[in-house]
């Protein structure tokens, strides 16, 4: 059985991150999604529920999947769509960040999705816009979305995540999908270990109530699940560089086809994208103990529930 | 004038007596109890609140020239002047950059008018680019105090050699920016648990104190003036501490944020952009060991590294948000809630580190309360109750953590310049 929650008062505007949401608060976000899942196996997968709804989805930082997967999630229930999108920051040619959001306010919005490289982003925007304000990722603070499809994804597999060891393997230090996991899971009453290179574990980490390992074999033989993170490419090759190699990566922190036989019990996810060979062998991705493609199926359900939940369909 | 029912506060008043004080001409011509008004003197009382010589806040950034859209002398000098301040030492971060005699010139006379006396400092190196010094004897000889490239480090090992000699020469101190850049950057606040909880890039205190311990040991070398900016970390303090035990001739101040604020805030305050400064706000160890400098006399002068920045400037994504915040209007309220009601320091040791401590850092003459002596005065209580809203920001610029909040003691004004400057609340 899943620590289901029926008849919950769910009382947020925003999901900035889970920092502000309870243990019942995911929960009961996690119970929704279960409906929306189903209805993303039905053959018309597709539901009214945000027919009257204008989302904006406002990315200023690369993104595919999550972005997909907010729009899938978004056109699925009916509601009317506008993407902006942007690599360049507004700050620094044009328009500013606050007159952009109060723009696109001002056409009458209900709900903006927003990614940022700044920490804090959606935070500044409620003070900004009456609209309810989504988190699809803020620099490296919070992930939401992926924690909580994550999780919904480990539930698939174990019910109750309470006791349940999770492994989080990789760039530690510039993810906010390592940040979001370690609170929500901390809150469901997992166990949590990360792994990875010293200088890739951000300082103080242990203040998550996490423990933090450099022995891959160790947190492999330990866990229940485990999560590789994809290692920032883009960040090698800088003066400083936080560890000497990607084949010393591979060596010491990637896994390999070997672990799969040698744990047998261990679930693969990964929040994507992978490069393959770094984070994990090829066969590892593609073999049958890897639910990464799980992962992104049910983020669209998760991401459903969310929107839901925050156009304040549950409190009709 | 007569000025009624004061309590002095200085090297020889402790604030337990209450006096008039007759200024003629700019001078105090009379002290003493129950002094009568001649015809058509101009009276004021007081009402029992304290007075004591002006304080002077050696570190703060005017931006004129160069920046006129976030302070200019005009704006910078009336919140000064708010805040108790008949002094300011203005840090040339100016453009162009204040490293040349007319520059120098120019500030001073630009704040003729104005109620405060702005002395402003000059660069240590030409253009603030670090590469090799400015003149300094010819800025000293145009009303220059000291040396420094505030808002950056004279990183440069030999460059600061050079500086460090030089102006020994001419009896001035370097006042340097401690930041080795390599290890800051790209931070956005104190790096800690906070930092980790935010997922903000962070500067960690190491970088603040491997500045400052090289700067002792080229101060030792050289014999000349060190006075490390804005100290902010509890090592920090306690390197200088050890090396005036050895004698070198360093000093240094502290900001009254770093006193009172902590990096919980840009949690607490929702990634509040008017909490951003350099060097950041550290952590409840650090504000500890602040207060603790102060105490032992480590830390010579409270000052608030004023720095004024636009509202679209500050209004923006966090990570993009220039640093600093302002600090003048402000100054003695934190001091006397942080430092005096909690009875951390007295009213003569805050004198100190207000007034005698930066004046006689920048080699200004000594001011006092007495018969014959320029009247040089600021007025202040310790128990008024007041908020620090918008209407009573007097810079040009909104950037302070302290907006909306309430606050115990105020300058009430200031008499310099053969003039009294009464603050109004509004």
């Amino acid at each position: 059985m899943s620590d289901s929650v029926s008849d919950y008062e769910f009382n947020h505007k925003h999901l900035l991150g889970l920092a502000d949401y309870s243990k019942e608060d995911i929960l009961y976000v996690l119970d929704q999604a279960r409906s929306f899942r189903e209805i993303l196996d039905r053959p018309v997968p597709k539901v009214p529920t945000l027919r009257d709804k204008t989302i904006v989805n406002l990315f200023y930082e690369n993104s595919t999947r999550t972005r997909l997967s907010f729009e899938l999630a978004q056109k699925r229930m009916g509601a009317d769509v506008v993407n902006f999108s942007s690599s360049n920051s507004s700050t620094k040619k044009g328009e500013s960040l606050k007159d952009t959001i109060r723009n696109i306010s001002s056409m009458k919005i209900d709900m903006v999705v927003v990614r940022h490289e700044s920490p804090g982003v959606p935070h500044f925007l409620t003070q900004c816009v009456d609209a309810a304000i989504l988190n699809a990722g803020d620099g490296a603070h919070e992930h939401p979305t992926q924690a909580l499809l994550d999780m919904f994804t480990m539930q698939q597999i174990h019910q109750n995540l309470k006791g349940k060891k999770i492994a989080i393997i990789g760039d530690i230090a510039y993810s906010r999908v390592v940040r979001s996991n370690m609170i929500g899971l901390k809150k469901l009453g997992a166990e949590v270990v990360l792994c990875g290179p010293k200088t890739l574990m951000p300082p103080f980490v242990k203040e998550y109530g996490v423990e933090v390992s450099y022995d891959l074999e160790e947190t492999l033989a330990w866990c229940d699940v485990a999560m590789a993170l994809r290692i920032q490419l883009e960040r090698q090759g800088n003066a400083t560089e936080l560890f000497p190699s990607l084949r010393e990566y591979h060596e010491r922190f990637g896994i390999k086809l070997e672990h799969l036989d040698k744990y047998p019990d261990f679930k693969i996810m990964h929040p994507g994208p992978i490069n393959r060979g770094v984070e994990m062998e090829s066969e590892v991705a593609d073999s049958e103990r890897a639910v990464i493609l799980d992962q992104v199926t049910n983020g669209v359900a998760v991401r459903m529930a969310v929107l839901y939940l925050l156009s304040g369909g549950n409190r009709v | 004038m007569l000025l009624k029912n004061l309590r002095p506060v200085s090297k020889t008043h402790k604030g337990d007596e209450i006096t008039d004080i007759r200024i003629v001409d700019g001078i105090i011509k009379e002290i003493g109890a129950d002094l009568k008004p001649s015809k058509d003197e101009e009276v004021k009382d007081f009402g029992g609140a304290y007075v004591s010589p002006g304080w002077m806040d050696m570190h703060v950034h005017l931006r004129e020239p160069g920046f006129e859209h976030k302070e200019t002398i005009k704006t910078g000098t009336d919140a000064a002047a708010f805040g108790g301040f008949t002094a300011v030492a203005c840090m040339p971060n100016t453009k162009p950059a204040t490293h040349t005699r007319d520059v120098v010139e120019y500030i001073i006379k630009k704040a003729e008018d104005t109620p405060v006396h702005v002395h402003p400092i000059g660069c240590v190196t030409k253009d603030r680019a670090g590469k090799s010094i400015a003149e300094m004897a010819d800025m000293k000889d145009g009303g220059a105090v000291a040396f420094s490239d505030d808002g950056d480090p004279v990183y440069n090992s030999q460059v600061m050699r050079v500086a460090l000699e030089y102006s020994s020469m001419l009896g001035m101190p370097i006042i340097n920016h401690e930041e080795d850049l390599e290890l800051s950057r790209p931070g956005h606040m104190n790096e800690g648990k906070v930092s980790t909880r935010l997922g903000l890039d962070g500067t960690p205190g190491i970088a603040e104190e491997t500045m400052i311990a090289r700067d002792i040991l080229l101060a030792e070398y050289t014999g000349g003036h060190i006075h490390v900016a804005h100290i902010s970390t509890a090592k920090g303090v306690d390197l200088v501490r050890q090396a005036k035990k050895q004698g070198i001739n360093v000093t240094t101040e502290v900001c009254t944020h770093h006193f009172d604020l902590t990096d919980e805030e840009i949690d607490r305050q929702k990634f509040n952009t008017n909490f951003k400064m350099h060097p950041p706000l550290r952590t409840q160890e650090d504000v500890d060991a602040m207060i603790e400098g102060l105490v032992d006399g480590t830390i010579d002068v409270i000052c608030t590294d004023h720095a004024p920045h636009a509202i679209e400037e500050k209004e923006v994504e966090f990570i993009y948000a220039p640093n600093g915040i302002l600090g003048l209007e402000t100054a003695w309220a934190i001091t006397n809630m942080r430092l005096l009601q909690t009875k951390k320091l007295d009213l003569q040791q805050l004198v100190e580190k207000l007034c005698y401590n930066p004046r006689g850092i920048l080699n200004l003459p000594e001011l006092k309360i007495e018969e014959g002596a320029e009247a040089n005065l600021t007025f202040f209580n310790t128990d008024e109750e007041w908020t620090f809203d918008l209407k009573n920001v007097r810079s040009k610029s909104k950037n302070s953590p302290y907006l909306d909040t309430k606050l115990t003691g105020r300058a009430l004004g200031i008499f310099n310049k053969g003039q009294l400057h009464l603050n109004e609340l509004k």
